[in-house]
């Protein structure tokens, strides 16, 4: 239980072909479904379009906050949740950070989002994260992850 | 914000959990029975003052409620209230495994 999701991968690759997975505006695009207009760099706004199927019509907007390469990336990526009418740089956002870490025969990448306490409700999930399928809620779940935590 | 008012708001929810002596109040009353203040005060670091300013917020927040027993009050995890948080933490993890996965597949072929 908390206000964060935090993601950890075990990749059978080496860092440096991780970190242009990350990083190279193409690649990224592939895996999180996004056409990017231009690189990633520093303390500058990302702009682009969703790719994910039936969500192409949809904006992306992401500050990068901090790039260390082969290390660490952070995006601060905008909600867009269409029916406020809000410009998409209006609406609140979240914090993806991307660390990096070589291990044997590989690398662990941890993917953190938090910031969720500014999103106004939960309709961006309908917006952009509803698209997702075969998972389910059960209400034990929070117990599980309550008891986990404890 | 009374959760009342906004019955899909999960954002209140998200700002009551990002604390870390709430969390951990919430740990303590996720075994079950409802704990007076000075129960929870006890091993927790806080003053009684402190614990009971954490506990107003999360009762607003919607995920902890109070029942008067005698003189004291006694609070109790409000589960329903959590519901909406984690349904949506979930499906922004389920939307992450599916980015994930496809990560996997760009790189390791």
């Amino acid at each position: 239980m908390g206000d964060r999701i935090i993601k950890q991968v075990y990749l059978r690759a080496p860092l440096s072909r991780v970190w242009r997975a990350l990083t190279d505006q193409y690649e990224f695009g592939e895996w999180f479904r996004v056409k990017l207009d231009g690189p990633f760099r520093q303390g500058t706004v990302s702009t682009g379009t969703m790719t994910y199927p039936g969500y192409e019509h949809c904006p992306w907007l992401a500050t990068v906050e901090r790039i260390e390469p082969e290390q660490f990336l952070s995006l601060r990526w905008h909600d867009f949740d269409e029916a406020s009418g809000m410009p998409i740089g209006d609406q609140a956002t979240t914090l993806v950070e991307f660390r990096l870490e070589a291990v044997a025969d590989g690398t662990n990448l941890t993917i953190t989002e938090s910031g969720f306490e500014a999103l106004p409700d939960h309709r961006r999930i309908e917006v952009l994260r509803g698209n997702t399928e075969g998972w389910n809620i059960q209400a034990q779940n929070i117990t599980n992850h309550m008891n986990a935590s404890g | 914000m009374p959760q009342a008012e906004h019955p899909n708001a999960v954002a209140p929810v998200f700002a009551a959990l990002g604390d870390q002596n709430r969390l951990s109040l919430l740990s303590q009353l996720s075994h079950g029975r409802a704990r007076s203040i000075i129960e929870l005060t006890r091993g927790s670091g806080l003053t009684r003052q402190g614990v009971k300013k954490h506990l107003v917020i999360l009762e607003q927040a919607g995920v902890v409620f109070s029942v008067r027993v005698g003189r004291e009050s006694r609070f109790a995890l409000r589960r329903d209230g959590l519901t909406g948080a984690q349904i949506y933490l979930e499906r922004a993890s389920k939307q992450w495994d599916d980015s994930t996965r496809r990560l996997r597949t760009l790189i390791e072929d």
